[in-house]
């Protein structure tokens, strides 16, 4: 895990860093990460809030100061290249508020000064689907409109990495959709993304490879669906007793047929099954002979969020 | 076509500041209409009167009506004959501001020394009552009564509140802009891209130097139409001091800003700086007023220097080289304030 060699120029990674580490005090919020994303590739870091998440992505985009660790981009550091990396990437950062008596189209054209080369106002505006807005202040955008002008302004030095914390959080599903969109177009055209989030369809529908981050370090690093097969079974059954009632023993139920682990939280019970028409019947006829009923029972195909809880025991949604 | 303006950062970033400010109705209104409105109530407020006229009371008894008489001739002073038992009350309460009382032994006055007009009172009367007590004074051989424009208050007030309205600008353009883009993360986002911090700072002194011509070219339209206050040095001097006060306390409003997280704490820190020089700086009235102990400490004051500096042009027709005293103690605190300022700036 902790090799500190470096790629030689010529190797095509967007992004490479080895042993990352940043303290806040005694707090360790990035603790040895390493990771490789590939050109091309749309990479995202998934976890609970508080994981790290934004903190290791602020140390690749050269916002913040790391304690330790080695950060290449295209084979430049911040250290010595921060102009020429300025240039070939783009960022969202989670809750910009951009000035609000601007117009949209000032703001883009504001943006688009700093860069030596990029995309012209109108193809932007038209690629983030707000050219009837263009005349309109900030501040009279909806959220969804406001985040899309933020990754406009991402956007506008056409980069060859784009970098997004959190870009859907809080936004209806509608617009949530639009982003995704967006998000597609632009790697459709070769671009590399590099994005939080802590929604697990977000994940997985946008993202080549995953790494799932918990207490600054990465648990879990591959595909959605390699990680979603490293549970060794493909659905999840969810059960709840009704107030009283006592569970049958742990031993009991992972004896089950096809149920290959068991995780407990707040009353809730999830096993992790090959089989759900095997296991379903196998439960209830266990459940049966201890005399115990059901408050609640539902099943679902396994997702990121269950290779959350079979790292760490906890939700992401628990934070 | 993009333009070379749209490729411009340095264009670009002094367009967002002029559009956000000219799109602020209240900025508008604190920078333009406010001082004008200020010189309006102050100019009538203080506007030059006929001579003051002193009320002296007299004490009613033998000779009272021979005293009011005599007193009501004299030159600005108004008798008024009041029973015994009203004196003091009338005294108090400033109806009159001398009591004379015809007594056995001769007059008695009775006034409040620490009262100036009763000062005034006292003198008037002297001189009114001087040919009852057979010894009367030489009147003087000449009088010469001066209300020329130049030495009235409004005269004074405009170029203190030219210096006034700089400092509540360069507070609040710089100042309180900087932090509501450090606060809402703007400042992290403009660093987020190829952007030259130099030019960011530049651009806000650019549009603090475009907006300064209109608003001392608007108070000084108005005070010479309105109040016919005239600058009697020249004009060209009038904007070289206004301009430097203009980067002097944009300098001022960057190093208030340059640590501050919140908006809370920038305020309070630009009323730490801004109301000892509103009441120290003579911007109202003189500063003169306050003990000799303290006036190296008032000279020494960024607002001082450029009050003073505008009013010797303005008023005395000084030049910028009769001027240099004042004019290098602001350039001093400008220097000093930029340099500390990005020395410490926080940009996330």
């Amino acid at each position: 895990m902790l090799e500190t060699t470096i790629a030689p120029p010529g190797v095509e990674s967007a992004v490479r860093c080895r042993g990352l580490v940043k303290r806040y005090g005694e707090l360790v919020a990035v603790d040895g990460i390493d990771l490789d994303v590939r050109v091309g590739e749309c990479f995202g870091l998934l976890g609970p809030n508080g994981a790290g998440k934004t903190t290791t992505v602020e140390i690749l985009e050269g916002l913040l100061e790391r304690d330790g660790g080695d950060v290449r981009l295209f084979g430049l550091s911040w250290d010595h290249d921060e102009r020429a990396l300025r240039e070939r990437i783009g960022i969202q950062l989670q809750e910009t508020q951009l000035p609000e008596k601007l117009t949209v189209e000032e703001t883009i054209r504001l943006f688009r000064s700093f860069f030596r080369r990029g995309r012209e106002v109108d193809e932007i505006l038209e690629a983030v689907q707000l050219t009837e807005k263009r005349k309109t202040w900030v501040s009279r955008l909806s959220g969804g409109q406001k985040q899309r002008l933020s990754v406009a302004c991402a956007l506008v030095g056409a980069p060859d990495l784009l970098f997004l914390d959190e870009p859907t959080t809080g936004l209806d599903p509608q617009s949530r959709r639009a982003l995704w969109e967006l998000v597609e177009a632009y790697r459709a055209g070769g671009g590399t993304v590099v994005l939080t989030t802590h929604y697990m369809e977000e994940a997985e529908r946008l993202c080549d490879r995953v790494g799932i981050m918990d207490r600054g370090r990465i648990i879990a690093l591959g595909s959605p669906q390699e990680l979603i097969a490293s549970l060794d079974a493909e659905h999840i059954i969810e059960f709840s007793l009704p107030e009283g009632a006592s569970l049958p023993p742990r031993e009991e139920l992972l004896a089950l047929a096809g149920v290959t682990a068991l995780h407990q939280r707040d009353g809730t019970v999830q096993l992790v099954v090959r089989e759900p028409h095997a296991a379903l019947p196998a439960l209830l006829d266990a459940l049966g002979r201890h005399g115990t009923g059901l408050a609640d029972l539902r099943t679902h195909h396994a997702t990121l969020e269950d290779v959350f809880v079979a790292h760490t025991g906890r939700q992401l949604r628990d934070g | 076509m993009a333009s070379r303006l749209d490729r411009s950062p340095l264009a670009q970033l002094t367009l967002a500041r002029f559009r956000e400010f000219l799109r602020e109705k209240e900025a508008v209104f604190w920078t333009f209409v406010f001082p004008v409105l200020l010189a309006v109530g102050l100019g009538v407020a203080f506007r030059n009167r006929g001579p003051d006229v002193v009320a002296i009371g007299v004490a009613a008894g033998a000779d009272a009506g021979r005293l009011a008489a005599a007193l009501g001739h004299a030159e600005g002073v108004r008798a008024l004959v009041l029973p015994s038992d009203a004196v003091d009350d009338a005294l108090r309460k400033g109806r009159v501001a001398l009591v004379v009382a015809s007594r056995p032994d001769g007059l008695h006055y009775r006034f409040d020394p620490t009262r100036p007009e009763s000062r005034l009172a006292r003198l008037a009367a002297d001189e009114a009552l001087a040919p009852l007590a057979g010894r009367p004074l030489p009147p003087p051989a000449r009088i010469e009564r001066v209300t020329a424009p130049g030495a009235r208050y409004i005269d004074f007030l405009i170029p203190g509140l030219i210096a006034f309205n700089l400092l509540g600008t360069g507070l609040w353009g710089v100042g309180f802009a900087l932090v509501r883009m450090r606060t809402g993360k703007l400042l992290k986002r403009f660093l987020a891209t190829p952007m030259r911090k130099s030019e960011f700072l530049f651009s806000f002194i650019l549009a603090r130097l475009s907006f300064l011509v209109l608003e001392v070219g608007s108070l000084l339209l108005f005070a010479r139409y309105a109040f016919d206050v005239r600058v009697h040095g020249s004009i060209a001097a009038v904007f070289a001091v206004a301009i430097l006060g203009a980067m002097v306390f944009s300098g001022i409003g960057l190093l208030v800003a340059s640590r501050a997280r919140t908006q809370e704490a920038v305020m309070g820190l630009m009323n730490v700086v801004s109301l000892p020089m509103w009441i120290l700086s003579g911007v109202f009235f003189s500063a003169e007023h306050f003990p000799a102990i303290m006036q190296p400490l008032i000279r020494a004051l960024p607002l001082t220097a450029v009050v003073d500096a505008l009013r010797a042009i303005m008023n005395d027709g000084a030049t910028l080289a009769a001027v240099a005293g004042p004019v290098t103690i602001a350039l001093a605190w400008g220097v000093a304030s930029f340099a500390a300022a990005l020395a410490i700036f926080r940009w996330r």
